[in-house]
């Protein structure tokens, strides 16, 4: 149990592989930090720095206040879960996860207690005995994760330990994680490229794109005021609607539609409008910013409908609305309210958050 | 290491009653071809060795001999009069000793050669590579010098040492091709574990690189066993000649009768042990060779 | 910029596994190879007593002049060639046989590898037995056969006898060229053939247009190993013939080792095998620029 700092660390493999840049964060005991963003964006790099499996170019990692940088991976006290869960094989499941313990001259009582515990709460005791080869996807995932569990480690890492699982497991397996490091004390990265992943089990996010930290908090804040329009377009699904607009006085062109600024944004000429399909809703009482035009599109998602809407005045103007599936309207001329409070504004040229 | 089974197509076997399967009949020429060159220089030695003396220069040549005309005295006079026992022994020993010694020195080197970036990587790959194109006659007269200077003559190092070497660029392409076969995950998992380097190669990496260990010690055990030149050079006593040299020479030491029969003997003694490793191996020794030059 | 503590430890891991083979190398490839250069330029022989005078260039003048040396590069020569020619062919031949799919394929691979994995001293008593005068098989056969009405003395008339060692190398090394030929042949994806059948093509043009540019550099690389291999062959020849009849098979090899062993000449030895080595080195690179060429070719 240490808290976990990454001080202005930098990976560059050459002059222009630069993977992560500047990068500083820290997470707390108890918390689970999750590392998401397009594949290639420098995750995997983070977090085998944290390991020690590499080395950075410059900046610091720190376990409980102490500089690890010189420590080797195996003198840090982490865990480490690896998309191919990694397992030795020709090792049985026991040994598998007694494996980082031995080496640790734990007393054997100790070290069985330990792989009984954690292969209890994994549902491992039937395989015990077996080798990899004979466990399916899900079992392996299981045992991965039992190796971690039981070295009570500094830090736990996990490396998208879910993307070669079918998506149904996927599903199931996403809410026993988050159960099982609700009990764990130790601090939790968690690197995926599935921003539902990064959503439901983290208690913060750090958005990466390019090598660089887009924005860190927790996941309501990632997803109700994203801190620059690649935050907002990544996370969200379906993606938000973001469309650069000219500014005329006070106020945007949607179309025939006028849609009003806030009070505080700065005077410039042009800005990027945002708003996710699950915020434009049919008028009500009230409403007055409104945008009409002709739905084109219309894809079945069980609960809902999501639309494509071509916007009345401008031809190339599309918007995507969810809709409840029970919802009457008409496909020509359908109305859309906008409420303002979930309108979000970005500077055209640093594509920062305005509102 | 997997072998790549391609499906082959369905061959038109039986396309029409009219024409010949003239593909099929190809085919199978050269299958008979392949299989009677590769076997038959074999054969007749084989057979030469249980034929009796008369036999062995019957006039005309005898292909059937009848059970008067066999005899296993050739293989007795091998071991009674000629020891052979005893250059079994040294060959086997000498390359036993070189293989292991080669697999020893030459895995650490193939695994830092596919996974640590050290400085010099590819000079010393470069070298292996050219090294291996050498033949042994280049090296005789320096590795002699070094023999006289150290007084190894018909000292077993004499041949192990070279052995050794000879065998070592094989054994790091093999073995170099096989590591970068290797999920690096599982190395990474094992430091993170808290394995050190040797750790990790002694207890992870070691038991799953058993097999290419066995294909590469297979083709250096080949090789020692058969090389002939430093055996010549370096071993003179008679009690430390290896099978290949003491063959050989079977043959010029009487100059009036030549012993037809124990030498068709000799080379069916010190081909044995190549045919069975051939037989139970024919895999892995295709898969070692095309590793260790294709790939490369 | 941090310490790199990882690269530091790495590279000193990397060194301490490499550095025993590297000094065996050494040791076995590069000092005979550098002393042979060195000792190149001394004259070390029984009219020095064996004690080492530097001559500087003699050997080498001596070289230009021996008709010795000549005659043996040009049997070697001769004796490359013919065997890379046959064994190419045989070796393709029955690799194209043995990437079809047939009933006992594996059985078949394995008696084809046979005869590379067997001792070439012993397999050369086999084929001097075989090419005995009088009591060999092969005349055997050829007198049965009609071919030929008197037994030729193979090993004894110095035309038959290049021809007989020519014979004996293809045997025992055409399966390490089909092995070679055929992990090029396997590595072939069967849709090329159907795709260019659909389009029209004979078998024949399939060879010549999918199966032959796609295994060059399989070839390339086969024979390279071979030429280094036939070129500095020792234990067929001197097992086989000796170097004989009367000089006609005697190759660089042969020669080197009688100057050694023989005439304990080991100033000229010396010079021998370095100018054998630049002589291999040269054609080496050539072949290593050929391969590079066809490599890029194929991207
Ligand atoms: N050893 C390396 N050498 C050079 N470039 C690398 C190396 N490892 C990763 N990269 C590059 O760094 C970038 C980030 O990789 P990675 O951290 O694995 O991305 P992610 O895990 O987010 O998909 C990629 O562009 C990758 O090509
Ligand atoms: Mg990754």
């Amino acid at each position: 149990m240490a808290k976990l700092e990454l001080q202005n660390l930098t990976k560059a493999y050459s002059q222009k592989i630069v993977p992560v840049k500047d990068l500083s964060l820290s997470v707390e005991d108890g918390e689970f930090l999750t590392l998401v963003g397009p594949s290639g964006c420098g995750k995997s790099t983070i977090l085998r720095m944290i390991a020690g499996l590499d080395q950075p170019t410059e900046g610091r990692v720190l376990i409980g206040g102490k500089d690890v940088n010189p420590l080797a991976p195996g003198d840090r006290n982490i865990a480490m879960v690896f998309q191919s869960y990694a397992l030795y094989p020709h090792m049985s499941v026991q040994q598998n996860i007694a494996s980082g313990l031995k080496l640790r001259n734990l007393a054997t009582g100790d070290i069985q207690k330990r792989v009984q515990d954690a292969s209890r709460v994994l549902g491992l005791d039937p395989l015990l005995d077996r080798r990899p080869a004979k466990l399916s996807g899900g079992q392996r995932q299981r045992v991965a994760l039992a190796r971690a569990l039981v070295r009570n480690p500094d830090v736990f890492l996990l490396d998208e330990p879910l993307s070669n699982l079918d998506a149904l497991l996927r599903e199931q397996v996403r809410a026993d994680l988050k159960q099982i490091f609700e009990d764990q004390q130790s601090p939790v990265v968690y690197v995926t490229h599935d921003q539902t992943e990064a959503m439901t089990l983290s208690s913060k996010v750090a958005v990466l794109s390019d090598g660089y930290l887009q924005q860190l908090g927790s996941p309501n804040e990632i997803y109700k005021t994203p801190a620059n329009r690649f935050v907002a377009s990544f996370i969200g699904s379906p993606q938000m609607n973001i469309i650069p607009l000219e500014r005329v006085n006070n106020a945007v062109l949607l179309g025939d539609s006028k849609v009003d600024l806030p009070t505080n944004l700065p005077a410039k000429s042009s800005v990027i409008m945002g708003i996710r399909p699950e915020h434009l809703r049919l008028p009500r009482e009230g409403d007055h910013q409104i945008v009409q035009g002709n739905v084109f599109l219309v894809e079945n998602l069980g609960m809902s409908d999501l639309i494509s809407l071509r916007v009345h005045g401008d031809d190339n103007l599309t918007l995507r609305a969810l809709l409840p599936s029970d919802a009457t309207w008409s496909r020509e001329n359908l109305k859309l309210a906008l409420p303002p409070e979930s309108i979000h504004w970005f500077d055209t040229e640093t594509e920062a958050r305005l509102n | 290491m997997t072998t790549v089974t391609k499906p082959t197509a369905p061959t038109p076997s039986s396309t029409s009653d009219s024409s010949i399967p003239w593909k099929r009949i190809l085919l199978w020429l050269a299958i008979a071809f392949t299989v009677i060159f590769s076997l038959a220089p074999v054969l007749w030695q084989v057979l030469t060795s249980i034929k009796t003396n008369a036999a062995i220069t019957a006039d005309p040549t005898v292909y059937f001999p009848g059970l008067d005309q066999l005899t296993a005295r050739h293989y007795i006079d091998l071991f009674r009069e000629n020891q052979f026992q005893i250059y079994i022994i040294n060959s086997a020993l000498v390359s036993v000793i070189s293989t292991i010694l080669c697999l020893a020195l030459g895995s650490p080197a193939a695994y830092a050669l596919a996974r640590l970036r050290i400085p010099g990587e590819q000079l010393v790959l470069g070298a292996v590579l050219v090294v291996t194109l050498f033949p042994y006659i280049l090296l005789f007269l320096g590795l002699l010098e070094i023999v006289r200077a150290l007084g190894l003559a018909n000292n077993y190092l004499a041949l192990i040492v070279p052995y050794t070497a000879i065998n070592l660029p094989l054994t790091i392409l093999v073995m170099r091709s096989f590591f970068q076969q290797l999920p690096k995950d599982l190395e990474d998992s094992a430091k993170v574990d808290g394995y050190n380097t040797l750790q990790m190669l002694w207890q992870i990496v070691l038991p799953m690189t058993l097999p290419a260990l066995v294909t590469t010690g297979i083709l250096a055990f080949i090789f020692a066993w058969n090389e002939f030149l430093f055996a010549l050079t370096f071993m003179t006593r008679e009690s430390m000649k290896t099978i290949p040299v003491a063959a050989a020479q079977l043959g010029g030491t009487t100059l009036f009768e030549v012993p037809y029969g124990p030498l068709a003997a000799s080379t069916v003694v010190g081909t044995l042990p190549l045919v069975l490793l051939v037989l139970f191996f024919q895999r892995r020794i295709v898969q070692g060779l095309t590793a260790g030059s294709v790939k490369g | 910029m941090t310490q790199d503590y990882i690269r530091q430890r790495e590279k000193r891991t990397g060194w301490m596994l490499v550095i025993p083979a590297v000094l065996l190398l050494l040791l076995v490839y590069a000092f005979p190879i550098l002393r042979a250069f060195w000792l190149g330029f001394f004259t070390e022989n029984l009219s020095t007593n064996l004690q080492p005078e530097f001559s500087g260039l003699e050997n080498y003048g001596r070289m230009v002049q021996d008709g010795r040396f000549w005659q043996s590069i040009g049997n070697t020569a001769i004796f490359t060639v013919f065997s890379l020619l046959f064994e190419l062919i045989l070796g393709l031949i029955i690799a194209l046989a043995l990437d079809q799919a047939f009933r006992g394929r594996g059985l078949v691979r394995t008696i084809a590898i046979l005869p590379w994995a067997l001792p070439t001293a012993l397999i050369a008593l086999a084929w001097r037995w075989i090419f005995n005068a009088e009591y060999g098989v092969w005349n055997d056969i050829l007198v049965r056969l009609q071919i030929i009405g008197d037994p030729v003395n193979w090993l004894g008339d110095p035309n038959w006898a290049m021809v007989s060692v020519i014979a004996a190398d293809v045997w025992k090394t055409t399966s390490f060229v089909a092995i070679l030929l055929l992990a090029g042949l396997q590595s072939i994806s069967q849709d090329l053939y159907e795709a260019h059948s659909i389009d029209g093509a004979t078998p024949w043009q399939s060879f010549r247009q999918i199966t032959l540019p796609l295994i060059a550099p399989q070839i390339v690389i086969a024979m390279l190993f071979r030429f280094a291999q036939a070129f500095g062959i020792f234990d067929l020849i001197q097992v086989m013939t000796g170097g004989g009849p009367g000089g006609a098979t005697e190759m660089v090899s042969i020669y080197i080792y009688a100057t050694v062993m023989r005439y304990l000449d080991f100033g000229y030895g010396a010079a021998l095998v370095a100018v054998t080595f630049l002589i291999l080195i040269l054609v080496v690179a050539l072949a290593g620029l050929g391969l590079k060429r066809l490599q890029a070719n194929a991207e």
